[in-house]
């Protein structure tokens, strides 16, 4: 008796097991990408596998791995095993690549569009009926409102909120950096907590009820405002903004390892085919593709953009305001307690 | 209950060998050397950095929150817990076996399941959180959602410790109590309760010191604001994320040495309690 | 000797041998309303949730790919770590309960530290150890050898949790038993294995099951310590629990729901054959100490 109870207790879950696993060999990748990009990228691998299956006749599986931008880079620097990373930004890349050499240095002229297969721009998300009448960046700086908005230092949305920020600041302020410093402290002063990645900031606004308002990608704020919680929260899209660039690239020391750089080029420039393009309109980001573009202009607000570039790109971004010792710790050390 | 055998220093068994090696080895390489790395790491954090992690208040609120939920929790499992034990041992009433085999689910469950449910139940649209906001209570994301979450896991620790010592009591004493005269309320506050008062603070402090380290029942369920409903195991894996290393190894290791004291306590409870027993 | 649990009902006629009815439906209506509040209402929101789409979002949300590989990596985890545990937990108790030994209560203190240390902080000694950053980071890496934010990292964070709980049952129980019945063995000729195969391991069956049983439940169970080693790779070092979370923040409530639904029924499966082994061993087993 004791036998037969052992040898089930054994089996069962073997059977189980060999029952709910894949048999057949097959190819993977791993795509390491930021915080809001879950459900494009589950659609995205859907499509992309069946595409695959199609032109190859073989099974493809796509594993994600999602956290904030910055986090993500470090993970893979220190050892996370990506073929691809997705990231929100290419300083994020080149980190990877300067950390760890893991990319290739010219991996940015690789794929079209500065490797960024679509955009994204920086809004605001409040409560329904705007009770705090939040209009603008200067508003986020008002005493008595609650701001939230992610850790620059591990985000990657954070970082576009920062900058988007910046230049407002700096345009109103005929760049006086003092004042833009002393504006982006009042805003970071306001905010009671930097989660780690967009998606928990956005989980922080919507779901806990902390902050009156959430600075957020475009895209995390139409899902919220369109999908999650349309009843609870509405868009205010500010009167200047930035083109934020996430950026793809492959991870060419993995992929050479593992064997696998013709699907994770091919996974790449999916992203760019018309199938991916669309894909990426239903998830609210704005797709390169003009046509595709143009098909869902109703959900894009037209809102002046500046370009990274005029902040002389993120390297030198980088340095001046996220490094250590560097603009966001100087303001955000006087603005709060928190660590 | 101390056979001869214990006594002695030198047996016939055969395995002694063997099984403290397989023992130590084990214990050593998945519990001693992890946890002194950690201590060892957080020592090395420096004293400067020792202090002003541990002192941030954004550290202390995180303490404050944890220490004082739990305290909170498990006097409040200490008494219901107890009522339940009293009931589930001296009643009999339609439910009793299932409420009994029931009570241990909180134990059994992933803590996981159990924040989402509670974060659930608690918010404003939950059947919970909807009656109490009604009378302007708010228990999700809040230290009040914190602490019941607490409550529901360390549900079982006072009932079960109680329940043994609650079946072992003999009723000879309360029979000579009614024979001297006394009332039911004053057999209860002399006869009975003392003898259980012991197993009581046992299981209050174990319920104690799994919720100072809760995590997953916690975290959807409170708000996570810094300085306000931010535990301190969360605080720990911020840090983490951030890859703030040495801020999270002064925290992690100050809180080991809080469990090591407490489990310390435990044993010296536990063994109060058997000594009471002669057992 | 009058139990305890002998009936209260007849004994209600002698006043103050049990409570006047009125208190004893209080307390009773405490203890109901108490159970009812904390324990019965959590469970059915689970049920609730889940099924709030109708029975096939229900069953999708329970086939997707990444949710069917998060059960295996759970199923691989319990099946990895309840053996493993469970031959500690044996040698631990035989060490601890036939010997007597200098620092014999320290190690049975030792053997209870991972009970009572946060989970997170279970899982992070694994990232200070193995993580890149950490003390054989750079060794492992050198030898291409994936410990954190891989499936191994998950199966060690769990082993660490519930290492004790095999002992835990064992220890009081062999305590209880003595060494008088395996010193017969010996001195009527039988080996060490015999010993403990024949006499030892019938005595313990159902502690020895029933710690197994625990074991399994906190496997399957848990989460701080694996969320901290995990890496959270979708599909691939995703447990059950974590993929739950996973679901919840990507406001996916019914996927969420119905996975942790999943989770409460084998819990209750737990609770269920708990039940049965008690009543089985005729006494009843302490989940805790």
């Amino acid at each position: 008796m004791h036998k037969r109870l052992c040898v089930a207790f054994v089996a069962g879950p073997l059977y189980l097991l060999v029952l709910t696993s894949a048999i057949c060999a097959e190819t993977t990748l791993l795509n390491a990408s930021y915080e809001p990009t879950r459900r494009f990228y589950s659609a995205v691998n859907k499509a992309f596998a069946a595409r695959w299956q199609q032109q190859h006749g073989s099974r493809i599986v796509i594993y994600q791995s999602h956290a904030g931008s910055g986090a993500q880079a470090r993970a893979v620097s220190f050892g996370l095993e990506a073929d691809v990373v997705t990231l929100a930004l290419a300083y994020d890349v080149d980190a990877i690549v300067e950390r760890a050499g893991l990319i290739a240095q010219n991996w940015q002229q690789r794929l079209p569009d500065n490797s960024a297969p679509y955009t994204s721009t920086i809004v605001f998300l409040v409560r329904k009926g705007n009770p705090k009448q939040i209009h603008d960046w200067p508003d986020l700086a008002r005493p008595g409102v609650g701001v939230v908005t992610p850790n620059p230092k591990t985000s990657g949305g954070a970082r576009w909120n920062f900058m988007a920020a910046w230049g407002y600041a700096m345009r109103h302020y005929d760049n006086d950096e003092r004042r833009a410093r002393e504006f982006l402290a009042r805003i970071y002063g306001n905010a009671p907590v930097l989660d780690t990645g967009a998606r928990g900031a956005t989980i922080t606004f919507t779901r806990r009820g902390i902050g009156d308002v959430l600075i957020a990608w475009e895209n995390e704020a139409l899902l919220a405002a369109r999908e999650i919680n349309p009843d609870d929260f509405e868009i205010v899209v500010p009167s200047i903004s930035i083109l934020a660039e996430p950026s793809v690239a492959i991870v060419d020391k993995v992929v050479d390892r593992r064997g696998t750089r013709q699907a994770a080029e091919a996974y790449l420039k999916f992203l760019y085919s018309g199938e991916g393009q669309q894909l990426a309109a239903e998830h609210y980001f704005r797709p390169r593709a003009k046509e595709i573009l143009e098909q869902h202009l109703e959900r894009f607000t037209k809102v002046e953009l500046m370009e990274i570039a005029a902040f002389g790109g993120w390297k030198q971004v980088q340095k001046i305001h996220f490094s250590d010792g560097g603009t966001f710790d100087r303001i955000y050390g006087s603005a709060s307690a928190t660590k | 209950m101390i056979a001869t055998a214990a006594n002695r220093t030198c047996t016939i068994l055969p395995g002694f060998g063997l099984s403290l090696g397989i023992t130590l080895t084990y214990l050593g390489l998945i519990v001693l050397i992890p946890l002194s790395v950690l201590l060892i790491e957080g020592a090395d954090a420096g004293a400067a950095k020792i202090w002003s992690e541990l002192a941030s208040s954004r550290a202390l609120a995180a303490f404050r929150l944890s220490f004082g939920a739990a305290f909170l929790a498990a006097l409040c499992n200490a008494v219901f817990g107890f009522v339940l034990a009293w009931v589930l041992v001296r009643y009999r009433f339609a439910g009793r076996r299932l409420m009994d085999a029931m009570i241990d689910l909180p134990f059994a469950l992933p803590t996981a399941v159990a924040g989402i449910s509670l974060a659930q139940l608690y918010s404003t649209s939950g059947w919970l959180g909807y009656i109490l906001a009604q009378v302007g209570i708010t228990v999700a994301f809040t230290p009040l959602g914190v602490l019941i979450a607490l409550i529901f896991v360390g549900l079982p620790f006072v009932v079960r410790t109680v329940q043994p010592v609650l079946e072992e009591l003999d009723r000879e004493m309360e029979e000579a109590a009614v024979l001297l005269g006394a009332s039911r309320w004053e057999i209860l506050r002399r006869v009975v309760i003392p003898p259980l008062l012991p197993a009581v603070m046992t299981g209050a402090t174990l319920a104690f010191a799994r919720a100072i380290g809760e995590y997953g029942s916690v975290i959807f369920i409170a708000g996570n604001m810094p300085g306000y409903s931010e535990i301190v195991p969360l605080l720990i894996v911020i840090k983490l994320e951030q890859f703030d290393y040495p801020g999270a190894t002064v925290i992690a290791s100050a809180m080991l040495i809080a469990s090591f004291v407490l489990l310390l306590a435990i044993n010296l409870l536990q063994a109060r309690m058997r000594r009471w027993q002669g057992g | 000797m009058a139990r305890a649990s002998d009936a209260t009902t007849d004994l209600g006629r002698v006043p103050a041998l049990s409570e006047s009815r009125g208190v004893r439906a209080v307390l009773i209506a405490v203890a109901a309303g108490f159970f009812l509040l904390f324990l019965l209402l959590p469970l059915l929101v689970v049920f609730v949730e889940a099924l709030r789409q109708g029975l096939y979002a229900y069953w999708a949300g329970l086939t997707e790919p990444e949710t069917l590989a998060a059960m295996r990596l759970t199923l691989l985890t319990a099946i990895v770590v309840v053996p493993i545990n469970t031959l500690f937990g044996i040698a631990a108790a035989w060490a601890v309960t036939k010997f007597n030994f200098a620092g014999k209560n320290l190690l049975i203190t030792l053997i209870d530290v991972p009970f009572s240390v946060s989970p997170v902080i279970g899982g992070m000694v694994f990232v200070l150890l193995f993580g890149l950053p950490g003390l054989l980071g750079p060794w492992l890496a050198a030898h291409d050898i994936k410990i954190i934010f891989a499936v191994p990292g998950v199966i060690i964070a769990t082993l660490f949790v519930t290492s004790p709980f095999v002992a835990r049952e064992l220890i009081p129980l062999m305590q209880k038993q003595g060494t008088d019945q395996e010193e017969a063995a010996l001195m009527l000729g039988a080996n060490g294995l015999q010993t403990f195969l024949r006499i030892t391991l019938p005595n313990i069956k159902w502690g020895l099951l029933y710690g197994v049983l625990l074991c399994n439940g906190r496997a399957i169970g848990e989460f701080g310590a694996v969320a901290v080693v995990s890496g959270h790779i979708m599909g691939l070092t995703n447990t059950m629990p974590l993929h739950v979370e996973v679901l919840y923040n990507d406001f996916n409530f019914v996927a969420a729901f119905a996975v942790a639904s999943l989770l409460v029924m084998m819990a209750f499966a737990t609770l269920v054959l708990k039940t049965a082994l008690e009543a089985r061993a005729a006494w009843k087993y302490p989940t805790l100490p």
